[in-house]
């Protein structure tokens, strides 16, 4: 390998660290408009009216947008690939303005205005008239009889989608799991458990804030400039929205500034498209404030795990049962595919002997909406599981690492309902790699003597298993282009995207390796625009180095052979044809020194099947000794009076596979329990991930990762007032993402084996760094205090009350 | 792009109380970390501010004849954290105030904001209070000096009239020589943060080191307004530095003086036990700076 699994520094490091690379912001044309959205101030009703006449008198104001004007018309924004079939079409229950409130800070109106300034100003004197209803912030009171349907068109009441999984038997259910074990092993020889585990609602935080501008074109194209994870299906999505055909609209994605899954959504698009379309096609630029990201666009799920299992005394795991209660907010968004991930990982993490029981509720409510983040429900499906998992071993007096590895999914693993395999598998090797790099069994052992004083320290862990992509749940298709230069440096195109997490350069790397083009002599485009750049639905899932690295795999493979194409025209036609060219000389050399090299005559035909490019140089295949820079062939092909060819390649992978990723996290903590304050003394993570591409950027994804689970497991909780609706910390001083003072050294390691399914050997490692941390730390604490936290995150209110319930610190009673 | 009305730049304290005064909808702006966010929110939209963040006269701290320590208004926290005379004399200040925010905060905002803003929370302000501390206000009519102990009327409110500068801030010769200090902000996060609860204690012991002459506890965030625990401080006169007994009563009594609320940052049972357990730890630590010996 040159190219691939070599540390290459990243394609974009330059432009990034010196602040030249371009994001959305940095793009806009001169004398742009902005636009505002106004927010409902209530959580669940209908807007009477909106009085605009105030607003418009504000200086600089240019139009003011309602709920009244907007088209009647209803589109998702989930970014899934479209589908088309019926049943598999994502829920169509927005309009770019919602006269029927549903979340608080809804979007009813927005005013455009040639300063945000201006815009502030219109919009603190806009009159809005409601018909208040009932609030219902929690999946409870969502579900209650007689509770009020959100979207009474769509779904007769608030579940959107209920699903029920089960591993073992046809038709089983947890209850008949439990009297066999009963009759198998003897009442005496088990232990059942039943326990609740809770999950936060978590805003994803990415440093660029959804931002666009839009305008419309002098050809008519409606074109957005944002910052998106998913240009095509913004695309797609923002045509219906606005009622036009899809080629009529146009996206062009720059550099971004992070998404972790939020913008993995269709979000300000299509409003700001109709916002400029209401001005003439004027350029406006519509930037979503901090405050406006965490309480309107998206959020992770809040999933409520409910709990049950039975295991024998020596820790075999006979069966358990999960009833999970997502509560997906005012719109569908992702709808039921997450909470129904949150199910099918419970079911694959480990293997019940009898059997799995699972049932998986999405239910609307009043709260704000939730949608794909990175890990798509496995962070919270993973703390149940995990947290279960080490109550059982607790509950039986067993190690852990024991329960684990005797329970835990196998190689070669299929899911009954998806077909999903485990093809590499490396889970095994990561518990025990893990384990001896976080010196488990010594640590362990000294943490279960006796502590006392304030101060108790733990060790934990946690596993994991991740699919590779979507496929065969939806579509996975990627698209790319090679385009050849004169110099013999080409452009990768790719449709999917660069949204920080290092795509362009694996991309980059992987075409190099299939082409034999210098890695340093590939550009990669990295801005994707529609109306050119190869189709890709985008970055999420885990599954661009897999699904659109077998693109640039085929794509890079197929322009090295046209390449190859033509050198061997140009060393048969060395002669004849090169004559008068500057590059005779060299060509004529080639055809000679080939030829000697494979003994053929002057007459011999030289193959191409006895060429290679390495190294931007043609060579010979089996010798390697180079013929012709490729330099001299792509010249020549550019500008040949004899036969010139603009080599080019581009093709579309249907990925029809997909394979599991897995790993472990260790957790060394010390809690100070009367401040409730944890401190990670060691954090040691191993992934399984296939072949890695590139381990700089492999493990920059891990620290990342394994920042935000201790974010979900530690401090990061969005509050809803359950009277209102309204978002009670929507601001990154209240919501609390831990700094860089908190995140403690991140140890990381891989357990690499070859994927059989996965370009150059690679599966998942996107999302599964954010699952882990978490759970470890909650087992970690479990064994320093005793005391089993159910519910994330862990603050330290929480950890105080726990520990107080626990006696472990005193009652204060003052009145 | 913030919606202002004017911005007036001044060139002194005069200027400033002049421009203050001419205009009753101009408000102070300094280091702008308090001032710009309420602007952006809204709260201070369409206001004309008036910049004291060029006025000289009013930044550093001076050491004075008589041995009091005057500390300028306009003072960043980084200037302050780094000055030698708060190193030498008041240090618990000068790291208190370096847990404010992040570094960029700390470059812009100064003490004189981190008071006049009235918060309880403000990482300044329970130490201002153990260090007595005398705030300066400059108006129309001249100088008025207001012991910090009468500085707060309310969240958010002080007596500083809408037209008063602050200039600075005295602090006695007698309030901090023989004093050791600790500052202790308790936070969600090790930065970026704002304080669910500061704690500050100042101890003299006596010359042996054995026994406690006078402590002073402050508190932010346990009271609608920074406050003081004057009988628990009380309680502890002449202590042993050993005596864990009157220690644990002297936490006891200092709950009976604090006034926390329940709010969805933090519930009042949470509060106070943070409460509780600051007081001892920054007791202790403060004994400990001075040469004390403490039951650990």
């Amino acid at each position: 390998m040159r190219a691939v699994g070599k540390d290459k520094i990243r394609v974009d490091a330059y432009g990034k660290v010196t602040g030249e690379a371009k994001y959305t912001a940095d793009l806009e044309p001169k004398n742009i408009l902005h636009g505002k959205v106004y927010h409902s101030t209530i959580g669940n009703g209908l807007v009477k009216s909106i009085d605009t006449s105030e607003a418009e008198k504000v200086p600089g104001v240019v139009k003011i947008l309602t709920c009244f004007d907007v088209p009647d018309i209803q589109f998702p924004t989930a970014g899934h690939p479209w589908s088309v079939e019926k049943a598999h079409q994502d829920i169509c229950d927005r309009k770019l303005l919602n006269q029927r409130v549903r979340i608080y800070g809804d979007d009813i109106a927005c005013v455009i205005a040639e300063n945000e300034v201006a815009c502030d100003q219109a919009l603190r004197l806009l009159k809005v008239e409601y018909e208040e209803y009932p609030v219902m912030t929690t999946v409870e009171e969502a579900l209650a009889e007689g509770a009020q349907a959100l979207h009474p068109d769509l779904r007769k009441d608030n579940v959107i989608v209920h699903s029920h999984m089960t591993m073992g038997e046809k038709d089983y259910t947890f209850e008949e799991g439990l009297k066999k074990a009963r009759e198998e092993y003897g009442e005496e020889n088990i232990f059942t458990l039943e326990r609740v585990y809770d999950t936060p609602k978590i805003s994803h935080c990415h440093i660029e804030l959804p931002v666009s501008f839009a305008y419309v074109d002098v050809n008519d194209k409606i074109t957005i400039v944002c910052s998106t994870q998913i240009p095509h299906i913004v695309r797609l999505y923002t045509a219906m929205a606005l009622g036009v055909p899809a080629g009529r609209v146009r996206i062009i994605k720059p550099y971004i500034g992070g998404g972790f899954g939020n913008k993995q959504d269709v979000l300000y698009e299509p409003l700001n498209a109709y916002m400029s379309m209401q001005v003439g096609g004027r350029p406006v630029r519509l930037e979503i404030s901090r405050e406006e990201t965490i309480y309107g666009t998206r959020t992770r799920h809040q999933i409520t795990g409910h709990t049950k299992a039975v295991v024998t005394k020596d820790g075999q795991i006979l069966s358990r049962r999960m009833e999970a209660f997502a509560n997906n907010g005012g719109y569908a968004s992702h709808g039921h595919a997450i909470c129904a991930n949150c199910g099918n990982v419970f079911k694959e993490l480990y293997i019940d002997k009898i059997g799995t029981e699972v049932d998986c509720w999405t239910v609307y409510t009043n709260a704000p909406t939730a949608g794909a983040m990175r890990g798509y429900g496995i962070p919270q499906s993973v703390w149940i599981t995990e947290c279960l998992t080490d109550d059982l071993a607790r509950k039986i007096g067993m190690d852990p690492l024991e329960i684990r590895l005797k329970n835990c999914i196998p190689a070669g693993f299929k899911d009954p309902h998806n077909g999903i395999t485990f093809h590499s598998y490396g889970l095994k090797d990561s518990i025990i790699k893990g384990a001896e790099l976080a010196n488990w069994k010594e640590k362990r052992a000294e943490y279960d003597k006796p502590q006392s004083g304030d101060k108790r320290r733990g060790i934990g862990m946690a596993i994991f298993c991740y699919k590779t992509g979507v496929h065969p749940i939806a579509l996975e298709t990627a698209a790319a282009r090679m385009v050849l230069n004169q110099d013999g440096s080409c452009q990768l195109f790719m449709g999917a995207t660069e949204i920080g997490q290092g795509a362009d350069t694996v991309f980059t790397q992987m075409a190099a390796e299939a082409s034999g083009i210098r890695y340093e002599e590939i550009y990669i485009g990295s801005t994707q625009d529609t109306d050119t750049s190869p189709f890709d639905t985008g970055a999420y899932a885990s599954r661009q180095t897999y699904v659109s690295g077998m693109a640039c795999k085929k794509v890079a493979e197929e322009f090295k052979d046209r390449i190859l194409d033509y050198a061997e025209y140009m060393l048969n036609n060395a002669v004849q044809d090169f004559s008068k060219t500057v590059y005779v000389e060299e060509v004529t050399a080639a055809a000679k020194k080939i030829r000697e090299l494979l003994s053929l005559s002057e007459e011999t035909e030289i193959s191409k099947d006895s060429l290679e490019l390495v190294d931007s140089q043609i060579v010979e295949k089996k010798s390697g000794n180079p013929l012709l820079p490729l330099a001299i062939l792509a010249d020549t092909a550019f500008y040949s009076l004899d036969k010139s060819v603009h080599i080019a390649a581009e093709c579309t992978n249907h990925c029809k596979s997909n394979t599991f990723s897995s790993g472990v996290c260790y957790a060394e903590v010390e809690v100070d329990m009367p401040l409730g304050l944890v401190e990670i003394l060691r954090i040691v993570e191993v992934h399984d991930s296939g072949k890695i591409i590139n381990h700089d950027t492999a493990r920059g994804q891990v620290h990342g990762g394994m920042a935000q689970s201790l974010g979900f497991g530690l401090s990061e909780d969005l509050l809803v007032d359950p009277k209102t609706g309204k978002v009670l910390n929507a601001n990154l001083l209240d919501f609390k993402i831990p700094t860089a003072m908190d995140v403690p050294d991140l140890e990381v390691d891989f357990v690499e084996l070859e994927d059989p399914t996965g370009p150059y050997g690679n599966k998942s490692l996107g999302e599964p760094p954010v699952i882990a941390a978490a759970p470890a730390v909650r087992n970690a604490i479990l064994q320093a205090t005793g005391v089993a936290m159910n519910v994330a995150p862990m603050t330290s209110q929480r950890l105080t009350d726990a520990f107080r319930e626990a006696g472990l610190i005193k009652t204060i009673s003052v009145d | 792009m913030f919606d202002l009305q004017g911005f007036h730049e001044a060139k002194d304290v005069a200027d400033a109380v002049q421009a203050l005064t001419a205009n009753p909808n101009a408000e102070i702006i300094s280091g702008g970390t308090d001032v710009l966010i309420r602007v952006r929110e809204g709260k201070d939209a369409g206001k004309v501010l008036v910049s004291i963040k060029n006025i000289e006269e009013i930044k550093g701290v001076k050491l004075l004849d008589n041995g009091d320590l005057f500390i300028g208004a306009g003072t960043c926290f980084t200037h302050l954290t780094n000055d030698p005379l708060v190193q030498k004399h008041i240090p618990m200040l000068g790291e208190a105030v370096d847990t404010v925010g992040g570094p960029q905060i700390r470059n812009m905002g100064t003490i004189g904001g981190n008071i006049c803003n009235g918060a309880t929370s403000a990482d300044s302000a329970a130490g201002m209070q153990v260090l007595n501390a005398i705030v300066c206000l400059t108006g129309p009519n001249g100088e008025r000096r207001v012991p910090i102990s009468e500085f707060y009327t309310g969240p958010g409110k002080t007596v500083r009239e809408q037209n008063e500068v602050c200039t600075g801030f005295l602090i006695k010769k007698e309030d901090y020589e023989g004093f050791s200090g600790k500052y202790i902000k308790y936070g969600k996060r090790k930065a970026m943060e704002i304080a669910t609860l500061g704690c500050a204690v100042m101890v003299k012991l006596d010359k042996e080191k054995k026994h406690i002459e006078e402590v002073r506890l402050g508190y932010g965030v346990a009271a609608p307004t920074p406050i003081r625990c004057p009988k628990a401080e009380e309680s502890l006169k002449g202590a042993a530095c050993t005596d864990t007994e009157r220690m644990e009563n002297y936490v006891n009594i200092a709950l009976t003086e604090v006034r926390p609320r329940s709010s969805w940052r933090a519930s009042k049972e949470f509060r106070l036990q943070v409460i509780s357990e600051l007081a001892k730890r920054a007791l202790k630590e403060a004994i400990v700076l001075q040469g004390g010996q403490i039951n650990a």
